[in-house]
């Protein structure tokens, strides 16, 4: 058997409609987006709120956000996926049940199950990293702002988060890319972000190296695109007497 | 409300044991093959020469910015391809090696960077005095810097092992049976999914995480 090669196949018509395999890509991308935007709004709330009781001196509290980052963490993202996806809706009250399972569109009950689980997922690492971040802000911080008579909720969002934010530019932006990749586990619910379309390319076109190739192209364009973005980001907002990769 | 029955899940143990026998024969070896490679990898990354360290840097740049997931299902389709051209002859692969070689190569990326950190935290007299020793560039590699290296950056290699244990489960997707989906075929035909699916996190919770805990604890007794 001989592979025909074809690098023009992505302008060809699929047979489904009028689309090209192209168009097929771009709805893809489309979805791969949305998931990650989505998921990532969860995840910087979720993850500051839960970073932020980490560092809370009180046990019970910090207690609840570690609990919540060893639980998410060390379980496999595919596992909690068919947990959100298959089981969850289960437990749900009967009338809720009904409409996530009937009512809803296949494909938006599979969108909320995949949002969720990879907001969820990945507010455990960026809970991390918010953590990390005030750490390591010098201990005078919170101090003279005691002394200036700050409560415990202004000292965060008006001194301690606006700069932890700022040092933890980079990591952030590896959980962000992150989102994107772990999205393509999506396609084993249904839901036809990129890799689903890629693969779909595959099989009706036959052209497998072409049709992987293209995907590969816009996740490492994606990625690297996102980077350069965050690196212009971070040597913007840097902390002016700290250490930073885009420090002077 | 659904009633949860956890009693179906002893008699399926000998069938989960299986899955989670493949699922450790990925890790152990995308493991292996990926540090092998990596450790490859990151030496090339830190040559002088500038082809092999821009070589390199393409490999771990492009396996970094691309899903696992996606380098499963493409080497799933794609070995076999590759396969003839070089042998020129139907040769079978299963999914399990090429979800193997996957690993190893998507791994290979991410252990290297391990590595070159190891590496570049060796301090430079290190090197020096090898040489003013005599050694070549491979014998000073070998029998002194990567020694060194791997010492310290063990807590990272096996933390990278452990994410690569949970990550195994994405061989979901060509159907081959690992812990996961072992546990999911128990659980479709006697109609207990929600329970075995549950059993299989919390397998899988109880192993990465204490697992992660004894790393921690590695990493102490190393960085006294």
């Amino acid at each position: 058997m001989n592979y025909n090669w074809d690098w023009g196949v992505f302008f060809k018509s699929t047979g489904v409609g009028s689309e090209t395999y192209l168009d097929w890509y771009i709805t893809g991308l489309g979805w791969t987006i949305a998931i990650a935007i989505a998921a990532w709004i969860i995840a910087l709330l979720l993850g500051s709120l839960l970073g932020v009781m980490r560092t809370v001196p009180n046990r019970l509290v910090s207690g609840i956000a570690t609990a919540y980052v060893e639980l998410f963490r060390n379980v496999p993202l595919l596992v909690q996926l068919f947990i959100w996806y298959f089981l969850i809706p289960d437990l749900l009250p009967e009338g809720l049940q009904e409409w996530y399972k009937q009512d809803l569109d296949p494909t938006t009950s599979a969108l909320i199950s995949v949002v969720v689980c990879l907001g969820l997922f990945t507010a455990a690492r960026v809970c991390e990293q918010v953590r990390t971040g005030i750490q390591a802000l010098p201990r005078g911080q919170e101090a003279a702002a005691r002394a200036m008579g700050f409560s415990l909720s202004q000292i965060y969002t008006n001194v301690l988060l606006p700069q932890a934010y700022r040092i933890i530019i980079p990591p952030l932006t590896s959980e962000f890319l992150n989102v994107f990749k772990n999205s393509s586990v999506a396609s084993l619910i249904g839901l036809m972000e990129l890799l689903a379309q890629t693969k779909q390319t595959a099989e009706f076109s036959a052209n497998l190296f072409e049709a992987f190739t293209l995907a590969t192209l816009i996740y490492f364009t994606l990625n690297m695109g996102l980077m350069l973005l965050m690196r212009l980001v971070e040597k913007k907002v840097s902390v002016p007497g700290l250490i930073s990769v885009g420090g002077k | 409300m659904m009633e949860l029955d956890f009693s179906s899940i002893g008699p399926a143990l000998p069938a989960l044991w299986n899955g989670m026998a493949m699922t450790l024969q990925l890790m152990v070896m995308g493991v292996i093959g990926g540090i092998v490679l990596g450790t490859l990898l990151a030496l090339m990354r830190l040559s002088s020469n500038k082809l092999m360290s821009n070589v390199a840097g393409a490999y771990v740049n492009y396996f970094r910015s691309i899903p696992l997931l996606l380098v499963i299902t493409w080497f799933y389709l794609a070995v076999p391809f590759v396969l003839r051209w070089i042998t020129g002859e139907d040769t079978p692969v299963g999914a399990f090696t090429s979800c193997v070689v996957a690993f190893m190569m998507f791994e290979a990326a991410y252990f290297c960077e391990i590595v070159r950190a190891g590496v570049q935290s060796i301090s430079k007299g290190q090197m020096g005095a090898a040489q003013a020793l005599g050694m070549t560039y491979s014998q000073t590699m070998r029998l002194i810097i990567l020694p060194q290296a791997f010492r310290k950056m063990t807590p990272l290699l096996l933390q990278q092992s452990i994410i690569l244990f949970q990550d195994t489960s994405l061989v979901y997707t060509v159907g081959l049976v690992d812990f996961l989906n072992s546990a999911r075929a128990s659980g479709d035909i006697i109609g207990r999914s929600h329970e075995f699916l549950l059993f299989a996190g919390a397998v899988y919770f109880l192993i990465s995480f204490s697992a992660s805990w004894l790393v921690k604890r590695l990493q102490k007794r190393i960085t006294v």
